[in-house]
């Protein structure tokens, strides 16, 4: 019997051929862990008797859920991590370097063929990278940083299939917002999701790691993307599935039928087309999150907003990914048409997505954000309305004061200006 | 053996609700525990005795990997988790950390119901009502870990998974 992408890397790391419904013990590459479930994970590894790491090099621990530190009850909790980080020998990203998903991928640290956990829900991020990765809690991770392994139960497996192009306007946020809405909120639960079509072929890194990262809000534990057309900046074997693996569902999306995509709240499953949801005005918009804070997305919102100023009454927010994803965007100017617009940049981390720090909504407002969750109080008030939308959706509502279509307010909508 | 009053709740509550992200960065778990449920019923932690039994419908503690959500509730006093279907990291750290979780996917619980729960056997007596559910078997290493309180004490007793 063939094999899935999942079946496939599990394998390679239990030392057997397993399918689908298995337990296996497997060996890990790599494990991350930050300040928002860092400090339990410390408290696990001591009371496990840890004394050190299993593999230094293998574990990296990063400051981004509430950077800078708001208190100093947070500050003292990040100076714990540094600490350990110190102590340990491990990598360590403090304050301001950027979202722990993307250091992991821009920094090397998990590969296409890896087994990766993090104690983060989106470590499934790296699928766009051909790796097996999984979100875990604080106890398991620190089980990884000891022992080297862990145990897990092989997945079944999704299967979507894209293809077509994608109309003016839509990016990867529409794609995967719309599975989310088809597939559900917990329809993976337990299950790798696998992307799979033509579409996916001339997909940058970036793009097809907005796919993958939300693979969590259908349940599932990982998100992998067929590694056809990947283009990196090191060279490596990809993984691929077999023709003849078992999946438990196949879904076909023709992306160009697609409308923008936005969900509404309190569910990032209930997913609707922009046209139907009616007029509704925002207060703030947010450009963020290890789902869409990239070098691409940055340039997006700009296409959009070149020379234009925002709506009066509406805060744009933007904390990019990574120091280098916001470095980029100075280079190449994306940096200045947003602020000129009238965009606040703020440091690179997760605190606006999850309500720790910074931008946090008034009673009644209304947000677009570029982020992966919207679930009540996530940004830090329960009495905020959070809209999900693609980043160039939410630069086209901040300049109009309303959800807007980008195709409605840009010059030329044809393509994407990706540099 | 766990015989206790329920506080029942819907489908999908997520770990925001179960624990709020700005209540999250901290290693006391009083604090957790004081903020527990607090989006989504404010006078859960009034109406809550030291032993009761929480109740969901569907996919109970989608979203965050935080384990902050498992010991919130736990340390708060919460002895059984009972829900249609779990997320699975939740699942996965509520084990880990020691707090009972059980699946019963047809189960008809309502608020204030008193329930029965056998842990070994997976069987749900509700006494309210005389219905017996039996739970959704789980995998002999989460048996294992669940009895030996948590992970930690897993893997202090066996050293090593045994699947």
């Amino acid at each position: 019997m063939g094999q899935t992408l999942a079946e496939k890397l599990i394998s390679s790391h239990a030392g057997r051929t397993v399918h689908a419904g298995e337990l296996a013990i497997v060996s890990v590459d790599g494990v991350m862990t930050t300040d928002a479930t860092g400090p339990f994970t410390l408290q696990a590894f001591h009371e496990l008797g840890g004394k050190s790491l299993w593999d230094a090099e293998k574990v990296s621990i990063i400051l981004d859920h509430a950077t800078p530190a708001p208190n100093e009850r947070i500050s003292n909790l990040h100076q714990m991590l540094r600490d350990f980080a110190q102590d340990m020998g491990c990598h360590f990203y403090d304050v301001g370097e950027g979202i722990c998903h993307q250091l992991m991928v821009e920094n090397e640290h998990v590969k296409p063929g890896d087994i990766f956990l993090g104690a983060d829900s989106h470590t499934p991020t790296y699928g766009a990278l051909n790796a097996f990765s999984a979100g875990v809690g604080s106890t398991d991770l620190a089980a990884v940083m000891l022992t080297g392994k862990t145990w897990l139960k092989v997945p079944e497996t999704i299967q979507i299939e894209l293809v077509g192009e994608l109309p003016a306007g839509l990016s990867a946020k529409d794609i995967i917002l719309h599975l989310v809405g088809k597939v559900g909120i917990a329809g993976a639960t337990y299950m790798s999701v696998e992307f799979t079509g033509e579409t996916i072929h001339d997909f940058t890194l970036a793009s097809r790691m907005v796919l993958a990262n939300m693979a969590a809000e259908m349940g599932a534990k990982a998100g992998l993307v067929d590694p056809t057309g990947l283009d990196l900046w090191y060279d490596f074997t990809p993984t691929l599935a077999d023709c003849d693996a078992n999946y438990v569902q196949k879904h076909t999306v023709h992306v160009s039928e697609l409308k923008p995509q936005v969900a509404i709240p309190h569910l990032p499953s209930d997913v609707h087309d922009i046209d139907t949801i009616g007029e509704v005005k925002v207060n703030q918009a947010f450009i963020g999150s290890c789902t869409n804070a990239r070098l691409e997305d940055l340039q997006m919102a700009a296409q959009v907003l070149r020379g234009k100023k925002i709506a009066s009454g509406v805060r744009l927010l933007i904390a990019p990914a990574s120091r280098k994803v916001f470095n980029d965007a100075l280079a190449d100017g994306t940096v200045s048409i947003l602020s000129e617009a009238g965009a606040t940049f703020m440091t690179s981390g997760c605190g606006p997505c999850v309500g720790t720090l910074g931008g946090i909504p008034a009673d009644g407002d209304v947000i677009i954000s570029s982020t992966n969750r919207n679930f009540r109080g996530r940004m830090g008030n329960p009495n905020a309305l959070i809209y999900l939308s693609s980043p160039a959706v939410v630069a086209a509502s901040a300049l109009t004061g309303e959800i807007t279509h980008p195709a409605e307010v840009m010059d030329s909508a044809k393509t994407w200006e990706i540099r | 053996m766990v015989r206790a009053k329920t506080h029942v709740y819907g489908d999908n509550i997520d770990t925001d609700r179960i624990i709020a992200g700005k209540y999250t960065k901290t290693l006391d778990m009083s604090t957790l525990a004081a903020h527990v449920l607090e989006d989504l019923d404010p006078k859960f932690r009034e109406r809550m005795q030291i032993g009761d039994v929480l109740v969901a419908g569907h996919n109970f503690g989608t979203g965050s990997s935080r384990e902050q959500a498992p010991i919130a509730l736990k340390t708060a006093g919460v002895s059984v988790v009972i829900a249609r279907s779990f997320a699975r990291i939740f699942y996965r750290n509520a084990i880990n950390i020691g707090l009972p979780v059980v699946e019963v996917a047809n189960h008809q619980i309502e608020q204030g119901h008193e329930v029965e729960v056998d842990l070994s056997a997976g069987i749900v007596i509700n006494h309210s009502t005389g219905e017996k559910y039996t739970a959704t078997v789980m995998p002999r290493v989460m048996i294992d870990i669940l009895q030996a309180g948590g992970l930690i004490n897993y893997l202090k007793i066996h050293n090593d998974y045994q699947l």
